[in-house]
C-alpha cells in the first residue's frame, strides 16, 4: 500500500515521580529523544499532535523545541488522549497532508487516586456524595462478578501484579524497579475488594513521543521503521458497563474493547494467534486479565490456566505488558497509551535488552482502555 | 427515621415501602436515576421493584476524596449492583451484610437507610428469610 505509516522514531521519560519537572518538560524530553532515534531535526517535523490530562497544553513546548511555524493540534481526550493523537498523526500522513508527523503524550498528576467531579461526567451531585463514584470501585465491580462468572481464583490476579513488578525489575523507564511477592501481594490491604493495594497501578508522571513517517521518507532516511498496521479507536456501544455508571442495562450490551480490537485485527488482516507481544490496559490486575479475553486472545475464564502456566510471561507464548504495564509504569493519563506503543516499537526492533522477547517478535499489538469507556487498539509490524 | 431528608429529590416514592424512580425510554430502555435536563422530557418515570438479585458487590475501605461527604470518622461500606429483574441493573450502597454474606445472584431488597445525621440515602441488603 502507497499510504502506510511507519513510527520511525520513539523517545520515553521515564515514567514515575521526577519532582521539580513539569509534565510538559518531560514531554519536550521525550520529544528530543524520538527526533534522536529517528535521526532528524524539530524542523523536520511537518504535523504535530499532543496533549496531556492534568499538565497543560502541548503546543507550548514549541518554546523549548523551536518556533518553526509547525501546526501543532492540542489533543484533550481523557484516557484516549496519546491514542488520538497517534490516530491523528497517522491520518495526516496516510491522506498525504505530511511526511513526518510527531505524537505525544504527557502528563502529571498529584498523588492518590484520581477524584472525579460528577457535573464533568453528566451525574447528579448525591452519587458523588455517597461514595459511589471512584474509578477503582468500577474495576472491582467488574473483576468481582468476572471471576465469578468465569472461574478466575484471588491468586490469579496477584500473579498478573507479580508479573508485572518482575518485568519492571526489567525495565529502564517504570517506576516499580523491585519485585513484589506473590503472599504480600495477596496480603496487601484491600482498596476495593477483591483487589489490593499491588494490584492497582498508581496516577504518576511521565511522556511518550514517537515520530512517524511516509514510506518514501522512510526510503529517505533509510530509518530503523516500524509499520503500523492499523490503529482503532471507539467510544462505548449501547449497553456496555463502564466506569461511572449509576445503571447498566439488563440487556446487556457490546464492550468499546471488543469493537475496536475487532476493527484493528480487520484492518491489519490478522488475528490474535499472529500478535508477538501485547501491551494490554491493566489499570488493575483484573482488567489485564479481562482484556485477554475481550482482545480476543483467550476465551473467558482461560486465563486462570493462562497464569498458572506463565504464558503471559516474556518467554511465553504471547508476552503481556514486558514493561510491566500500568502496574509498574504508574499512569500517567496523556502518555499512557503511547507507552504502550512505544514499548511494542522497541520489541519489535529488537531493542528490549534484558526485557526482550525472544525469536524476533513481528506483530506487537497495544491496548488503552478508559473513562468514560473508550478503547484504542494499535497494531505493530516489523 | 421520618425526620431525615432524602439525599436528593426524586430518587425514592414517598410511600410506605418505597421504591425507586427509574426513567423508561421510548425504546423500552429504563436508566436509573431519572435524567436532569432536557433528557428528561425523553423518559416516563416508572417506579421500580422492591427486590432484584446481587449483580456484583465491593467494599470501600478508605475514605474517598471529595466530593465524598459522608459521616465523620468515616465508617468502611459495602456496595455493588442489583439487577431488577426485566428492568434495570442498579448501582447502590449494600447494608446489613458482611462480605463473607455476599453471593452474586443471592436475593436482595430495597431500604432506605440514614447516611448521615440529617440524610437518608437508598440500598439494598440481602433478602430477610420469612
Amino acid at each position: 500500500m502507497s499510504d502506510d505509516v511507519y513510527i520511525i522514531g520513539a523517545g520515553i521519560h521515564p515514567f514515575g515521580r521526577t519532582d521539580g519537572r513539569s509534565g510538559r518538560d518531560q514531554g519536550v524530553f521525550a520529544v528530543r529523544e524520538a527526533l534522536a532515534d529517528a535521526g532528524i531535526a524539530w524542523s523536520d517535523v511537518e504535523f504535530a499532535y499532543g496533549g496531556s490530562a492534568a499538565a497543560g497544553s502541548a503546543d507550548i513546548m514549541v518554546n523549548e523545541l523551536g518556533l518553526t511555524s509547525v501546526p501543532f493540534i492540542n489533543v484533550a481526550n481523557g484516557c484516549a488522549t496519546g491514542g488520538s493523537a497517534l490516530t491523528a498523526a497517522q491520518n495526516a500522513i496516510a491522506a498525504g497532508a505530511c511526511d513526518i508527523a510527531l505524537a505525544v503524550g504527557f502528563d502529571k498528576h498529584p498523588r492518590g487516586a484520581f477524584n472525579a467531579k460528577p457535573a464533568d461526567y453528566g451525574l447528579p451531585d448525591w452519587y458523588g456524595e455517597t461514595g459511589m463514584m471512584l474509578t477503582t470501585q468500577f474495576f472491582a465491580l467488574k473483576i468481582q462478578r468476572y471471576m465469578a462468572l468465569h472461574g478466575i481464583s484471588r491468586r490469579t490476579l496477584g500473579l498478573v501484579a507479580e508479573k508485572a513488578f518482575r518485568n519492571g525489575t526489567l525495565c529502564d523507564h517504570a517506576w516499580r524497579r523491585s519485585p513484589v511477592d506473590l503472599d504480600t501481594i495477596l496480603n496487601a490491604p484491600m482498596v476495593n475488594d477483591p483487589l489490593t493495594k499491588y494490584m492497582f497501578c498508581s496516577p504518576a508522571e511521565g511522556a511518550v513521543a514517537l515520530v512517524l513517517a511516509s514510506a518514501r521518507k522512510v526510503r529517505e532516511l533509510g530509518a530503523d521503521a516500524v509499520r503500523i498496521a492499523s490503529v482503532a479507536f471507539r467510544t462505548r456501544p449501547e449497553g456496555s458497563f463502564e466506569v461511572f455508571a449509576p445503571s447498566i442495562s439488563v440487556g446487556g450490551g457490546g464492550k468499546p474493547t471488543e469493537i475496536a480490537s475487532k476493527a484493528a485485527f480487520e484492518m491489519a488482516g490478522i488475528g490474535p494467534e499472529d500478535v508477538s507481544v501485547a501491551q494490554l490496559q491493566d489499570t488493575e490486575s483484573g482488567a489485564e486479565i479481562m482484556h485477554m479475553a475481550e482482545n480476543g486472545f483467550c476465551a473467558d475464564g482461560e486465563q486462570e490456566h493462562w497464569l498458572a502456566e506463565g504464558w503471559s510471561e516474556i518467554g511465553g507464548r504471547l508476552p503481556v505488558n514486558t514493561d510491566g504495564g500500568c502496574l509498574a509504569c504508574g499512569e500517567p493519563i496523556g502518555a499512557s497509551g503511547l507507552r504502550q506503543v512505544y514499548e511494542n516499537t522497541v520489541q519489535l526492533r529488537g531493542r528490549g535488552g534484558e526485557r526482550q522477547v525472544p525469536n524476533d517478535p513481528k506483530v506487537g499489538y497495544s491496548h488503552v482502555y478508559g473513562a468514560p469507556g473508550l478503547s484504542a487498539v494499535a497494531i505493530l509490524e516489523r | 427515621m421520618s425526620a431525615l431528608a432524602p439525599i436528593a429529590p426524586g430518587l425514592w416514592t414517598d410511600e410506605a415501602e418505597p421504591r425507586l424512580i427509574g426513567g423508561r425510554r421510548a425504546d423500552g430502555e429504563i436508566v436509573f436515576p431519572v435524567p436532569d435536563g432536557d433528557a428528561a422530557a425523553l423518559v416516563e418515570p416508572v417506579a421500580l421493584s422492591r427486590k432484584g438479585a446481587l449483580w456484583s458487590w465491593t467494599t470501600q475501605g478508605f475514605e474517598p476524596k471529595e466530593p465524598y461527604s459522608g459521616p465523620q470518622p468515616f465508617q468502611p461500606f459495602l456496595l455493588g449492583y442489583v439487577e431488577l429483574p426485566g428492568e434495570v441493573i442498579v448501582e447502590t450502597r449494600i447494608v446489613d451484610a458482611t462480605p463473607d454474606d455476599l453471593i452474586i445472584g443471592m436475593p436482595m431488597e430495597f431500604a432506605v437507610v440514614p447516611f448521615d445525621d440529617t440524610r437518608s440515602t437508598y440500598a439494598f441488603r440481602p433478602e430477610r428469610q420469612p
